[in-house]
Formats: structure tokens, C-alpha cells, sequence
């Protein structure tokens, strides 16, 4: 498939550098000690100065994976250190997004170290748009992985030092209308979506044989052994004789169309749309509701015939009778 | 006219709304609230005398909430109606009884819900469990083949109406285009300056054929509340009395919720039916009486049949009725002038015995002119109620 031509702006801003984003503070004692409080990290090479000075080092350095904290903004967004860029990196997103992809999840967050940091450094980092992948479908959606690096430096007199980088990739996607199950060998699909499943009948002591026979192939109906009438829905007594005393029948599985919809919204999974529904009177009588199958949407006609067939959901755990048109 | 009649014992003497919306930004107890002291400032009645309320089963607000609100001492009457939208007028029903019966002096009645922001009706979404209650066993029948929502269930009485009778898209489409006239002109309408004509509902897309998009009311959030005490009382405070001339609910043979697929015929309303003849009998009016009325309207084609159920016309000449005009702007018998819940806003319906009200007491936006009663239904397709308020 041919590109969209709004990618070519995208794209033509890959390999792009991005400038500079300052550290609040230089490098400092307290900050590390409260990071490494929060995460639950008890190493003395990073909080114990006499500790410290017997390695080594020759006194405290930063937990290497601190060092995306010392840039951040802090509290509030977008409120980088003084002389940072306004530039944003993220603007091929904002692109995207009016594109119509307007979701995003982070896939890959690497980090890599040239050596430890020391108290008193002031740090800085740049970024790179380091590419923009193919047109991908996951179980996600459809969109693009986007990743960009960030090239972390120690301000030095005789010329700025690389001390680590932060490769970080996100997946900037049109959401799948419907919720499927990834594929097991789709590598780049995010964890399988939960499928979602037909909605079960609601069961009771007086409806159980009508399920029980759509699993066995039959549809069944109640009939009052006192007068013989029969009845659907199911119910505990009579509509007429008010006899609680019943059996079942089987039906013909032969009826009409007494009436019917076709369903086209909201669009709910795991249905199929349109979907059209019959209300069908059996020939024993009685009026059920069952799905359509073999009907053109534009086609279906009260008065229609149609017989009984027993349609397989969810891996076998739901039987429902469903009607296709036959001839009169 | 006897003593234990329920006609002329009851008015209707505040009345409280709020704004009607698409996302309140508060809490549903707030608008319940909002429009309850609304209701009884209208009526200048102080909260403390409240002894009664009623409202809905589906109305998430508690009545003894609004109670220790409003400082209540003394209530002693509560109800709430089920069914949805079928309980729009029931709570005036319940109330004007235990009025009319003495026991509450005074009673609230009101509906606060932020259906739009909090839940959405129209969702295709239930969280009907696995628990053999007759609900859930009842909607097993729906559930799996996705059969799952109102426009779909009204739907397949709408496709067999239509084959009986020769009514059409459009016949339903001139009931969404007369009422979204009245919306035009209502400022509190959410399609306040936006009619719309014939053909844009003929292209509005499907939801459920034969319902269009344009044949299904709105979702909405707001509040109404209403106040009613005896006509005696009702004479000395603020407000022209709102006469509760009759009130009933209504189940008929066959009944069920939305799902009557099972009665002999399903074309017409039999439970409208047991309310028109309990409405008639009791306040001796007939369809003549009526200057307007609020027909229900969650979907239009059941509007149809409940124009031939209250004998505005015959069985299955609903249709000719519509297409005269006579339900529109200057016809016989204008219907929803606030714009129904098609155009204003979808409050279960009790927007519209607010507008019946406003008609009574002759301060409606899009006012009919000598207007004596008011016929007022509720939800169609389920147990449902009405109630005909006039001018004393």
C-alpha cells in the first residue's frame, strides 16, 4: 500500500537533533538519597560519604538509572531548567494525531551508561528522531513505531562528556475497531487482547431444557400437560390453566418471519454488523427470537420462511438457534 | 363525580428545573437538589413541609437524601415507580393520591439523572449477570444474538406496525421533524435553532432498522421536580394551579418490559389502552378535551399507536393523521411543543409533564393557545402510566 502523503513530513524529519534540555540542579547528595529511598535501594556507594570514599570512586556517585531524573521538568509540565529548548521532539506525534492515530503506548525504554556520575556535575541531554518504522498492524491498531534517542552529557570545561543515552520507542497507532486475540506470531504485537465473547443466556430451573436442547440440536418448547398449550418464553405455571405441571416438545424448527430488525448501531463486540434479527412465529405457534443467517439485509420480508439451524460461539461454549430464509 | 375520586383532589404547585445537558459537571443528589428547592420556591412552600416524594426506581437519588436536605420532620409517604420512562407520570399519580387521601399534605416528585455522562441507556451494554433472577434469565432470550438495545426492541414492533398498517420511514420522520420545529423555538431545547426537514431524516443513518438515527430521542442529563399539594392549598400559593384531573398506570395481557414480541398482535399499545380508559373514566373528558399533549417519544413510531390508542384517530390511521400535520405546529392536536425528548432533552419523560404544566399555566415557550388539558403518557413498551392536567 502507497504511503499517505502527509507521512513525507514526517519522515523528513528524521535524524533530526533536538536541543538542549538542562538539569534543575547539579548532581547532589540529597536528591540521590531520596531517590534511593523511594526505591527501596540501600547500596552506601550511594548514600554513605565515608563508605563512599574507601572505593573506588573515591566518594558518592548516582545510581546510574537516576539519570533520566536529573533533566526532568519536575512538578509541573513543561517547566525545564533555565536556557532549555522549546523545541519538541514529540511534534511528528502531534502530526499523527491529527492524522487520525490519536492513541499511544510506550513499547521500549533502554537505557545505556558510559560511567557513573559524581556529586557536582550539571548535566544536559539532547534528542535525536532516530526513525520512524513501516506502516504496522497490532493487535493494538494500526501506526508507527516511533523512536527517538536521548544522548545525556556532563558540562566539562575542556568539552562536554557523553556519560549515558535513552533509547525510547513508542507506538503511535489508530486503535482496531474490534478487540481480537494477537496472533502468537506476531513479534510485534502487544499482549494478547481478551476476547470478548457472546453474552451467555441467563438460566433458571424454568428455561434450562430450551439451552439443554440447543445443545443437543433441538429447539424445544414448552407444553402445560394438563391443557396441552404450549408457551414460550418459558414460564414456572400456565399462561392458561395455571397448571404448574409441563413437558417440552420439539419443534419443527419451521416458521415465518413475523418480524424483524437489523441492527447497525452502536456497534458492539463481538457481533457482526449489520445484524439482523427475526421475531419468528413457529408453526407449533409460538414466537421466538432468534438471530437471521443467509438473509441480504434489504431483503428480509415479513411473512418470509424460514427454518431452524444450530449455530456454534466461542470455541463451542454457546449453541444458539439462528433461522435461515427457505423456500415457501 | 364521587368522594373517592382522585380528579380535582390534587394540583400540581411548583415547579423546578434545571439546564438540560450533555454532561451536567455534578453530581445527580445536586440536580435532584437544585431542582427540588426550585420546585418549591416556584410553589413558595417551605422545605420543611414536605411529607412525601416519589420518583423513579431507576433514579439513583435515595428520597430520605433530598429528606435530611431539605430538614424534612414528618414524611410519610415514598414510592418509586419502575419501567423507566413507563413511570413519567406514575410518581404524579402516587402523589396526588396520598394527597387526595390525606396522607402527605405535601409531595415532591422528581427525576435527576446525568444519563449521558454517568451510564448511557443506549449502549448495548448490561451488566446482566449469571444469577437465575427473572431479569436475567428474561433478557438471556436478547442478550446473545446482540438484540440488546431499546431502538432495537421497539424496532421490531415498529417493522410489524408498518406491515399492517402501511406506515413508512417518513410517517415516523414527520413525528421527529414537528417536534424538532418545536425544539427550534425552545431556547432550553438541546436543537434549539436546529430543525430539521423531511429529507435529513430520510439520510440520517440507520441504528436499528427501521429506526434512523433521527427517530431516536437523545441522551441526556438534568433534573425535574415538581410539587404537589391539594387544590385547596394549591389556590392560595404563587402559582395558577395545575389541576391533576385523573392519573394511571398500566399493564395489559401479554405485558412485558420492552418485550412484548409474545401478545396476540403487536401493533398496537393494549397498556395505553388501560390507561386511556382509566384516564377517560375518571376525569369524564374524551379526546376532544385536549388542546396538546406530551406522547412519549423516546422513538417516534410509538407515538403512532398511542395517537390511535387514546382515540385521536383510528386504529392504524395514525399515519394520515401525521402526514395532515395534525401533530405539528398548528395542527388539531400539536404534540411535544417542548420539543419532545427527540428535540429538548431526554429526562424519562418528566420534561414533558413539565411542559404540560407550563401549557396549564399558560407560560410555555411555544404556548397553545386556551389551553384547558393536557394529556401527558409515559414510556411506551413497558408498563407504563399518564395523567391529564388541566385548569381548575
Amino acid at each position: 500500500m502507497a504511503e499517505q502523503e502527509w507521512m513525507s513530513e514526517v519522515r523528513a524529519k528524521v535524524g533530526r537533533e533536538y536541543g538542549r534540555v538542562y538539569a534543575w540542579d547539579e548532581v547532589n547528595a540529597p536528591m540521590i538519597r531520596q531517590w534511593c529511598e523511594v526505591m527501596g535501594v540501600d547500596n552506601p556507594l550511594y548514600t554513605d560519604a565515608d563508605y563512599a570514599a574507601t572505593t573506588e570512586f573515591g566518594g558518592i556517585v548516582a545510581p546510574p538509572a537516576m539519570l533520566q531524573a536529573w533533566c526532568l521538568e519536575g512538578l509541573h509540565a513543561n517547566n525545564y531548567a533555565p536556557g532549555s529548548t522549546d523545541e519538541n521532539p514529540y511534534e511528528v506525534l502531534k502530526t499523527m494525531e491529527a492524522h487520525g492515530m490519536p492513541s499511544v503506548v510506550a513499547v521500549n525504554s533502554d537505557l545505556a551508561f558510559e560511567r557513573y556520575v559524581k556529586l557536582g556535575e550539571k548535566l544536559y541531554y539532547t534528542t535525536k528522531l532516530e526513525a520512524i518504522g513501516e506502516e504496522k498492524t497490532t493487535a493494538l491498531g494500526t501506526g508507527f513505531f516511533v523512536t527517538l534517542i536521548m544522548s545525556f552529557f556532563s558540562q566539562k570545561p575542556e568539552g562536554d562528556e557523553k556519560v549515558g543515552q535513552l533509547t525510547f520507542r513508542v507506538f503511535k497507532f489508530r486503535a482496531a475497531n474490534v478487540p481480537t486475540a494477537a496472533k502468537a506470531d506476531d513479534k510485534d504485537s502487544a499482549p494478547a487482547v481478551h476476547k470478548i465473547k457472546r453474552p451467555k443466556p441467563g438460566m433458571s430451573d424454568d428455561t434450562r431444557f430450551y439451552w439443554e436442547g440447543a445443545n443437543a440440536g433441538k429447539l424445544m418448547i414448552q407444553r402445560c400437560t394438563c391443557c396441552s398449550t404450549l408457551r414460550h418464553p418459558p414460564a414456572p405455571v400456565c399462561i392458561k390453566c395455571h397448571s404448574f405441571d409441563w413437558d417440552t416438545v420439539q419443534a419443527s424448527g419451521k416458521g415465518s418471519v413475523y418480524s424483524f430488525v437489523v441492527m447497525h448501531y452502536p456497534e458492539v463486540p463481538p457481533f457482526d454488523y449489520p445484524n439482523p434479527v427475526g421475531l419468528i412465529e413457529l408453526d407449533e405457534g409460538v414466537r421466538i427470537i432468534a438471530g437471521l443467517v443467509g438473509v441480504k439485509r434489504d431483503q428480509i420480508k415479513i411473512g418470509q420462511r424460514v427454518q431452524v439451524e444450530f449455530q456454534s460461539f466461542d470455541d463451542g461454549e454457546l449453541i444458539l438457534p439462528m433461522f435461515r430464509p427457505v423456500a415457501a | 363525580m364521587t368522594d373517592k375520586s382522585l380528579s380535582g383532589r390534587a394540583a400540581i404547585a411548583g415547579l423546578g428545573v434545571t439546564e438540560f445537558s450533555k454532561n451536567s459537571g455534578r453530581t445527580e443528589l445536586r440536580l435532584a437538589m437544585e431542582a427540588t428547592l426550585s420546585a418549591l420556591a416556584d410553589a413558595g412552600i417551605d422545605p420543611s413541609e414536605v411529607e412525601g416524594f416519589s420518583s423513579y426506581t431507576m433514579d439513583k437519588v435515595p428520597e430520605y437524601e433530598i429528606a435530611r436536605l431539605l430538614g424534612c420532620k414528618n414524611v410519610k409517604f415514598f414510592s418509586q415507580i419502575p419501567h423507566g420512562g413507563g413511570g413519567a407520570c406514575a410518581p404524579l399519580l402516587h402523589a396526588a393520591m396520598a394527597v387526595a387521601t390525606g396522607v402527605a399534605k405535601t409531595v415532591v416528585v422528581f427525576r435527576a439523572m446525568n444519563e449521558r455522562s454517568w451510564y448511557r441507556f443506549g449502549s448495548g451494554t448490561y451488566g446482566f449477570g449469571s444469577t437465575p433472577i427473572f431479569e436475567n434469565v428474561n433478557y438471556g432470550w436478547y442478550m446473545p444474538y446482540g438484540f440488546h438495545t431499546p431502538a432495537a426492541w421497539v424496532g421490531m414492533f415498529a417493522q410489524r406496525y408498518m406491515h399492517e398498517y402501511g406506515a413508512t420511514s417518513e410517517d415516523f420522520g414527520r413525528v421527529s421533524v414537528a417536534v424538532r420545529d418545536f425544539a427550534a423555538t425552545n431556547p432550553a431545547a438541546f436543537f434549539y435553532g436546529k430543525p430539521i426537514t423531511l429529507a435529513d431524516h430520510q439520510a440520517s443513518k440507520w441504528v436499528a432498522e427501521p429506526l434512523r438515527l433521527l427517530d431516536c430521542c437523545q441522551e441526556s442529563d438534568g433534573a425535574v421536580a415538581m410539587v404537589i399539594t391539594s387544590v385547596e392549598r394549591a389556590r392560595d400559593l404563587k402559582q395558577k394551579p395545575v389541576i391533576i384531573k385523573a392519573g394511571s398506570q398500566g399493564i395489559a395481557e401479554g405485558q412485558q418490559s420492552m418485550t412484548s414480541f409474545y401478545r396476540e398482535g403487536i401493533s398496537d399499545l393494549p397498556e395505553m389502552g388501560v390507561v386511556a380508559n382509566e384516564l377517560y373514566a375518571q376525569s369524564g373528558l374524551g379526546p376532544d378535551a385536549f388542546q396538546t399533549a406530551v406522547l412519549y417519544d423516546h422513538f417516534t413510531p410509538f407515538v403512532l399507536p398511542q395517537l390511535e390508542e387514546f382515540g385521536f384517530c383510528k386504529r392504524g390511521e395514525a399515519k394520515d393523521f401525521i402526514r395532515s400535520g395534525e401533530h405539528a405546529r398548528g395542527g388539531k392536536l400539536p404534540i411535544n411543543t417542548h420539543g419532545g425528548q427527540l428535540g429538548e432533552a431526554y429526562i424519562h419523560g418528566m420534561n414533558g409533564v413539565a411542559e404540560a404544566v407550563r401549557q396549564v399555566r399558560g407560560t410555555a415557550v411555544n404556548q397553545v393557545a386556551d389551553v384547558e388539558n393536557v394529556l401527558v403518557t409515559a414510556g411506551t413498551g413497558v408498563p407504563t402510566s399518564g395523567i391529564i392536567l388541566g385548569v381548575a
